[in-house]
Formats: structure tokens, sequence, C-alpha cells
């Protein structure tokens, strides 16, 4: 089963990782290299006139680019070793893995890890104002493991006592609160904020799917040794 | 009694394997927790700068 774990999750977690790239090239960083420009005060977005949405002309940054499709496959490929895992624990307690149930692992993976944080600290376009970063790393660490925990406890609990603390568990962060700025301060246009959020949380989404498809096909074709 | 002693030593080694197969499981959960913090929250300016698009896209806390 050992076998098992490590092939699937390094050979899904960098497909999953280089097409999370590739989404990410396509639909986050124009929209992100737009709001750097506001980040920098290249352009500034205050005033009754409005500003022009501005032209991004197509560039390729190899040492930009390249650093990002590396430590976006690294980051799914350290994803996919922690859910392979998880889903190893659920194996030898008897249940299927295959593509169908490892669909259902990858959104699960895809709301703790980026949807559950992203309820009360939405993805920072550059330039975002937010409070002090170790602060805001806790919280978010803390928001994950609460919310697998409740995942796991949907999923595998047996009885209604179950689905409360899981209930209670997704609700704890964001009742506590994530760290915010005490001002609005932010140099960025909503628009561009708003549609980062958007395609930062859909990307997850597919990458996550994919992730977790393909950690379950690669099981179900590996034979046990 | 052989038959019941080779029984306890069969059944003591799939306990020893059954936990050592856990300890790698562990093991492998930890190396990809350990990448996802290194890659995802380490502060070091130069990794900071390399992962920079990436945590902002993924969902990081970035600065």
């Amino acid at each position: 089963m050992f076998q098992k774990v490590l092939t699937s999750a390094v050979f899904a977690g960098f497909g999953a990782g280089l097409l999370a790239a590739l989404l990410q090239f396509t639909f986050v960083q124009p929209v992100l290299l737009r709001a750097e420009l506001f980040e920098s005060g290249a352009l500034m977005h205050f005033g009754a006139d409005g500003t022009p949405v501005p032209e991004l002309t197509f560039t390729v940054d190899a040492r930009r680019d390249g650093l990002s499709i590396l430590f976006t496959a690294l980051i799914y490929t350290g994803y996919a070793m922690v859910l392979s895992a998880a889903m190893a624990f659920a194996a030898r307690r008897g249940h299927a893995i295959n593509l169908r149930s490892g669909l259902l692992w990858g959104i699960a993976g895809f709301v703790a890890v980026q949807l559950a944080p992203a309820f009360s600290l939405p993805p920072e376009l550059p330039g975002s104002a937010a409070a002090e970063v170790g602060a805001r790393q806790v919280w978010w660490s803390a928001t994950i493991v609460a919310t697998a925990v409740a995942l796991g406890l949907i999923a595998f609990g047996r009885n209604w006592i179950a689905i409360l603390i899981a209930a209670a568990l997704t609700l704890a962060p964001h009742l506590v609160g994530a760290p915010h700025t005490a001002d609005y301060i932010g140099p960025v246009p909503p628009e561009l904020a708003g549609l980062f959020a958007a395609r930062a949380l859909g990307v997850g989404l597919m990458a996550w799917s994919i992730l977790g498809a393909l950690i379950g096909l690669i099981w179900s074709r590996e034979a046990e040794p | 009694m052989t038959t019941q002693a080779l029984g306890q030593t069969d059944t003591r080694t799939l306990g020893q394997s059954a936990r050592s197969e856990i300890a790698a499981i562990f093991a492998v959960a930890l190396i990809g927790l350990g990448i996802v913090f290194v890659a995802g929250h380490a502060q070091a300016s130069a990794l900071h700068d390399a992962a920079h698009d990436v945590r902002h896209a993924t969902g990081f806390p970035c600065h």
C-alpha cells in the first residue's frame, strides 16, 4: 500500500500541478499582472473619472513563469501526498479507491484547503490590504485542519453527534474571525479583486478535482505488490 | 502446540508490518505537509519571491 500511496501521490500531484499552472497562467495571472500595476502605483483608480482597463501584452518572463510552474507542481505534489495518505487510511478500512471516489476526495480537499479559508480570508490580490502575515497563516492553517476534520466526520462518522461536531468545527474559525486590517486601504480596483478571488477558487476546484481523480485512477491501476 | 506457536508468530509479524505500513503512510503525509509549508508559508525572501505568484493564485496568505 505504501507503494501505491507514493506512486499515486507523486504522479497525480505533478500532473495536476502542471495543469493547475496552465490554468493559472490562462485565468489568474492576467488579473494578477493588472493588479500589480495598481500595487506598484503605476496606475491609480481613485477619482471620479475611473481608469481604463490596462492592456496586457503577452510576454513570457522565463524566470518568473518557470518558478511559478515549479512551485505549483511542488505545492500540488505536497497536497497529493497528504491526500493520498488520507485515502490510504480509508482504503485500510475497506473503502474503495478509484477515479470516482478520488474525485470526491479531491473536491473535499478543495473545500478544506481553499474554499474554507477563503470564506473569511479571500484569495488576496497583490496590493490588497491585509493583517500581519504570521497571524493570517496561523488562522489559515487552523481553519484547514478544522474543516478537514469536519469533512472526515461527515464522511465517516456514524451518528448525528459526529455531524454536530462537524458543523461546529466548520463554523468555529469564521465565528472567531480571521485577522483583518482596521482600515480599508487597498489601492486595487474592486472589479479586479472580485474577479481574482473567483478565478483563484475556480482554478483551485478544477485542479483539486483533477488531483483527486488522478490519485484514484493511478491507485486503482497500480497492482498490489 | 507447534501450530499455535506458529500462529502467534504470524500474528505478531502481521501486526508489525501493519504498524510499519501506517508509519510509512504517515511519513508521506508529513513530507507532503512539509513541502506545502515551505513552498507556501516560509517567509525567507528568496523563497517568497520565487513562490509569490503561486501563493497568491492558490489563496495562501502571502505578504
